[in-house]
C-alpha cells in the first residue's frame, strides 16, 4: 500500500487514465481507479492508426520541433504551445515504452519500428500495431496497471459511475461520489487528488464514432461545479466514417496514410461500377486541390471538402457518400497494415474493400474542447486534474491524425507527478471532512430519489435523439449562427421537457435507465457550452467553419473560449492563447509548409 | 447525414416487414429466468444492437404488454471491446456485429451461461480478468522511464504474437468450450495470453511463474481438446495452437524445471 497514505482517484480507464495510474501506482501510492465499464473495454480500443512520435528513423529529417510545428499549425494555432511542443518532444519515449511493454508494433526489415503516414504531415511518424494501436496501446496499459493492482496499490471500481466532485467550503476538491451500477447505491470516496480521464463527449450528437460511454457526463457534473470548460465549440468531424442505424464506426485515417485515395465519378448520376469507371473520369477532389497533402490534408479540410461534394449533389449515387479506394494497393499489404479496419468495414457493410472501393462519410468524432488545465494538467479547482480528451489542451482548433494516442498518456503523465505533487502538500480535512461528504453523498441520492419518482410523458430516449439530431445538423461541419441560435433555444426546450420524463424501468437493479437520464441532462448542459461557444465565436478556424465569416480572424479570435457554469446557463470568458513558440501563420495545404 | 449503404447481400431470405426477436430475461441473479417475445418493424441493415435500442425506448411485447426494458452491455459496437457478447440463435458471438440480415427468425438472445447472470443479458466476466492476474499476462518493466527502444523484432513473430493480442476478454471461447465451467479449468483465453507473453523477449524472463499459472489443477492439462475455442473466436486467434504450445511448454518444465531450483 501507499508509504504516505496519499491516495488519488483516477475516473476512466482509458489511456490517459490507465497512464496516470501506472505512473502513480510506481511511485507507491495508492490509486482509486473508476470505470463504467472493465477498464480493457474503454473507449481507447477504438484508435485505429497510430502514435505519432517524431522518431525519425527513415532518414526523412523528422525532428520534435517538426512535430511541434505541425500540430500547431494543424490546430490553426489555437493551442497553446508550450505544453504541445513538450508533448511532441516525450512522443518518442512514450512509443518506446509502449514497445517495452510488448505492443506488437510493426517492423521494418531490421526489426526496427516502422512509422506510416498520416493527415497533416509530410513524414511517416505514426507507429501502428496493424490497424488497432489503440487497442493494443490500452491493453499494453491495462497489463501494466494489472501488475499494481496485484501488488496492492490499485484499487479498480468497475461498474461504478463517478457523479460528482466532493469539494470543500474553500472549493477544494476532496474526494468524488460514485453509483454502483448493479446496485444503484452512491458511495462518497476522499481521495487526496482527483484526475479525470474520462474522455469525448461524442454521445451529444446521438450518434458518432465515439463508444456508447462517451457521455461527457462526469465532465458536465464538474463543469456544474465550478470547472472551467474550454473551447467547446472545437468538434472534430472525422471525414471517413462507415454511417449506422446504432453508431457511426470510423474508418481510419490509415486507409489514405498507406496510399487509399478520396473519389467520386466525375459524372453526377454515374450508374457503372466503380471499377468500370476509367481513370479519367473519377475526381480525386482532395489530390486536385491540395496537391501538396492530398488525402493527406488535416481532418477538418477533408471533411469540409467531402461535405461540399456531397452538398453539391456530386456524392456517389446522388446520396451523402464518397468513395475511399484502397483497392489498387496489393493484398498483402492491406492485410498486414490495414487488416482490422477493413474487416470492420465488411463485417458491417458486406463488401470486401480488396475490390470495392469503400462508401463513407464524415462523423462527428472528437473534441478539442474540454475542461480548462493548465500547463501541469490542473483545473482550476484545487485538487483536480484532468488528462486526455476530457481536457482542452494540445489540439487547439483541429487534432491531428495519430496525435490523441500520444496526448492521453503524455496527459496522464503530466497529470500524475501534478496530483501527487498536490496531494502530498494539500493539509488534510480538517474536522469538518465528514460533512462535506455526508452533504454531497445526499445531493446524490435526492438527485436519483427525484428522478426514480417523478412521472411525466417524456420518453429520455426520445430526447436523446432530438438533441443528437439538432446538435449534428446545426453544430459540425458548417455552423450559421441563425441555427445555432434555435439550437440553444431547442436545447432549453429539451432542458424543460426533460423535467417530464418518467424512468420507465420498474426494476432498477443493474438499470441502464437511471444512469442514461443522469447522463442526458448532463449532456444537455455541455451541449448548451458547445452550441454557445460556436454562436459567440464569429470567425472560421480550424473544426469550427462559418461561411459568414469564412477567414480566420487572429486579431479577434486568437483566444481560448472559456465557459463556465450559472443557473441561467454558460458564462463565456477568454483567455489569450500562448503563441510564444511559433508565431501563427496562415494555413494553407495546397502547398508545402513554409516553417 | 444518412446513407443506405448495404444493398442487400442475402438472397436466400427474404426480409419480412418485422423482426421477431425472443429474448431470455432474468430480473436479479436471484430470479427465474423468463423469456419475452418482441417485434420490431424492419429496416435495412439492423444489428442486434439497433433492435435492443429501439426495444428499450419502447418496451411492449410482441403481445402488447408493457414491460421492463431489456439490459445489455454495449460499448465501442465496432467489435473491439467485447463487452456485448450474448448468445444469439444459440451462437455466442458480438450483438453489435450481428446483422439481422444474416440471422434466422425470430431471433434468440440469452445472456452467456458460463458466467454469473447478473440481469436479462448482463454476465459479470470478471474471473477472465482474474485469470490474466493469475497467469501474469504483463512484461516486468524495471520502470516507466525513458530506457529507449524495446528489442528488435522479426516482423513474423510480430504477426504472431499480433494474432494473440487481439483477444478483447470477450468470454466467446469459454462459452463454447466443454470442459469451462464451475471453476475447473482455466480455459483457451488466459493460456493464450501466456503464449503472447512467453514469445516476447522479456517476457519471457519471466516464463516460469506463467507456466505455474496454467500447471495448478485447474490447469492446461485440463483441456480435453474439443477444438471448439478456436472456432468461437470472433477475432480468429489461433487458441488451440496456443494450448498446443504451452502445453509443450509446461511439460518440459514439469520434467525439467526443477533442475533450475
Amino acid at each position: 500500500m501507499a508509504t504516505n497514505g496519499i491516495k488519488i482517484a483516477i475516473v476512466g480507464g482509458g489511456l490517459a487514465g490507465l497512464a496516470a495510474a501506472m505512473k502513480i501506482a510506481e511511485a507507491g501510492h495508492a490509486v482509486d481507479l473508476f470505470s463504467i465499464v472493465p477498464v480493457k473495454r474503454s473507449h481507447s480500443v477504438c484508435a485505429q492508426g497510430g502514435i505519432n512520435g517524431a522518431v525519425n528513423t527513415k532518414g526523412e529529417g523528422d525532428s520534435t520541433w517538426e512535430h511541434f510545428d505541425d500540430t500547431v499549425y494543424g490546430g490553426d494555432f489555437l493551442a497553446n504551445q508550450p505544453p504541445a511542443k513538450a508533448m511532441c518532444e516525450m512522443a518518442p519515449s512514450i512509443i518506446y515504452l509502449f514497445d517495452r511493454m510488448g505492443v506488437p508494433f510493426s517492423r521494418t526489415a531490421e526489426g526496427l519500428l516502422d512509422f506510416r503516414r498520416f493527415g497533416g504531415t509530410k513524414h511517416h511518424r505514426t507507429a501502428f500495431a496493424g490497424a488497432s494501436t489503440g487497442q493494443q496501446l490500452l491493453y499494453a496499459l491495462d497489463e501494466q496497471v494489472r501488475r499494481h493492482e496485484a501488488a496492492g496499490k490499485v484499487k479498480k471500481y468497475e461498474h461504478w459511475e463517478v457523479l460528482s466532485l466532493i469539494l470543500d467550503d474553500h472549493q477544494v476538491c476532496r474526494g468524488l461520489t460514485a453509483m454502483n451500477l448493479q446496485t444503484l447505491e452512491i458511495k462518497a470516496f476522499p481521495a487526496d487528488a482527483v484526475i479525470m480521464a474520462t474522455g469525448g463527449p461524442g454521445l451529444i450528437y446521438g450518434k458518432s464514432t465515439n463508444s456508447m460511454v462517451c457521455t461527457g457526463s462526469a465532465v458536465s457534473a464538474c463543469y456544474q461545479q465550478g470547472a472551467k470548460y474550454a473551447n467547446g465549440e472545437f468538434i472534430q468531424v472525422h471525414p471517413t466514417s462507415i454511417p449506422g442505424e446504432d453508431k457511426l464506426r470510423l474508418m481510419s485515417e490509415s486507409a489514405r496514410g498507406e496510399g487509399g485515395r478520396v473519389w467520386v465519378p466525375r459524372q453526377k448520376g454515374e450508374q457503372r461500377a466503380p471499377s468500370a469507371i476509367p481513370e479519367k473520369e473519377r475526381w480525386y477532389f482532395l489530390e486536385e486541390k491540395y496537391p501538396a497533402y492530398g488525402n493527406l490534408v488535416p481532418r477538418d479540410i477533408a471533411t469540409r471538402e467531402i461535405f461540399q461534394v456531397c452538398l453539391d449533389g456530386m456524392g456517389v449515387s446522388g446520396e451523402n457518400q464518397v468513395f475511399l479506394d484502397v483497392t489498387h494497393i496489393p493484398a498483402d499489404v492491406l492485410d498486414r497494415k490495414l487488416g482490422a479496419i477493413l474487416e470492420i468495414y465488411e463485417m458491417f457493410v458486406g463488401d470486401d474493400p480488396h475490390h470495392v472501393p469503400m462508401r463513407i462519410f464524415p462523423g462527428v468524432h472528437y473534441s478539442m474542447g474540454g475542461l480548462w488545465v493548465d500547463f501541469n494538467q490542473r483545473t482550476n479547482i484545487s485538487g483536480l486534474l484532468a488528462a486526455g480528451e476530457c481536457d482542452y489542451s494540445i489540439h487547439g482548433a483541429n487534432r491531428l491524425g495519430a496525435n490523441s494516442l500520444v496526448s492521453c498518456v503524455y496527459g496522464g503523465f503530466i497529470a500524475a507527478p501534478a496530483a501527487i505533487e498536490w496531494a502530498t502538500n494539500v493539509p488534510h480535512n480538517g474536522s469538518d471532512g465528514a460533512r462535506v461528504y455526508e452533504s454531497e453523498l445526499q445531493r446524490q441520492e435526492e438527485i436519483n430519489a427525484a428522478l426514480i419518482k417523478q412521472s411525466g410523458t417524456e420518453n429520455q430516449y426520445v430526447l436523446h435523439q432530438e438533441m443528437g439530431k439538432w446538435m449534428t445538423d446545426n453544430v459540425t461541419v458548417v455552423r450559421y449562427n441563425e441555427k445555432l441560435k434555435a439550437t440553444d433555444q431547442k436545447l432549453l426546450e429539451l432542458i424543460d421537457r426533460y423535467q417530464h420524463i418518467s424512468i420507465n424501468d420498474s426494476n432498477l437493479w443493474a438499470t441502464m435507465a437511471l444512469p442514461h437520464a443522469r447522463h442526458l441532462k448532463n449532456m444537455l448542459d455541455l451541449a448548451r457550452v458547445i452550441t454557445l461557444g460556436a454562436l459567440n465565436r464569429n470567425e472560421s478556424r480550424g473544426a469550427h467553419y462559418k461561411p459568414d465569416f469564412p477567414e480566420r480572424d487572429d486579431e479577434n479570435w486568437l483566444k481560448t473560449t472559456i465557459a463556465e457554469y450559472s443557473g441561467e446557463g454558460p458564462v463565456f470568458s477568454y483567455e489569450p492563447v500562448d503563441v510564444s513558440l511559433i508565431p501563427p501563420r496562415k494555413r494553407d495545404y495546397s502547398k508545402g509548409k513554409k516553417t | 447525414m444518412s446513407a443506405h449503404l448495404r444493398t442487400s447481400s442475402s438472397t436466400s431470405r427474404v426480409p419480412s416487414k418485422t423482426v421477431e426477436i425472443h429474448i431470455r430475461r432474468r430480473a436479479n441473479p436471484d430470479a427465474p429466468q423468463t423469456w419475452e417475445r418482441f417485434e420490431i418493424p424492419y429496416r435495412p441493415n439492423l444489428n442486434i444492437i439497433s433492435c435492443l435500442m429501439e426495444i428499450q425506448q419502447n418496451p411492449v411485447t410482441k403481445e402488447g404488454t408493457r414491460t421492463t426494458p431489456p439490459v445489455w452491455q454495449m460499448n465501442c459496437l465496432e467489435q473491439v471491446c467485447g463487452i456485448c457478447t450474448m448468445v444469439i440463435n444459440g451462437r455466442a458471438r458480438q450483438s453489435c456485429s450481428a446483422l439481422v440480415d444474416n440471422l434466422e427468425q425470430p431471433i434468440t438472445l440469452e445472456p452467456m451461461s458460463k458466467f454469473p447472470n447478473v440481469r436479462d443479458l448482463v454476465v459479470d466476466r470478471s474471473q477472465m480478468f482474474d485469470h490474466l492476474r493469475r497467469v501474469h499476462a504483463w512484461v516486468e518493466l524495471d520502470g516507466t522511464h525513458d530506457l529507449g527502444p524495446g528489442p528488435r523484432m522479426d516482423q513474423e513473430d510480430v504477426q504472431e504474437r499480433y494474432a494473440y493480442s487481439r483477444c478483447m476478454t470477450c468470454g466467446c471461447c469459454l462459452e463454447a468450450c466443454p470442459q469451462y465451467e464451475d471453476d475447473n479449468y482455466i480455459g483457451p483465453q488466459a493460456i493464450a495470453q501466456v503464449r503472447l507473453f512467453n514469445m516476447h523477449p522479456t517476457g519471457k524472463m519471466n516464463r516460469d511463474e506463467r507456466l505455474e499459472g496454467i500447471m495448478e489443477d485447474d490447469g492446461i492439462t485440463n483441456c480435453g481438446n474439443a477444438q471448439n475455442c478456436v472456432k468461437a473466436c470472433p477475432m480468429n486467434i489461433p487458441l488451440t495452437k496456443a494450448i498446443y504450445e504451452e502445453n509443450r511448454e509446461t511439460v518440459i518444465y514439469g520434467l525439467f524445471g526443477w533442475l533450475k531450483r
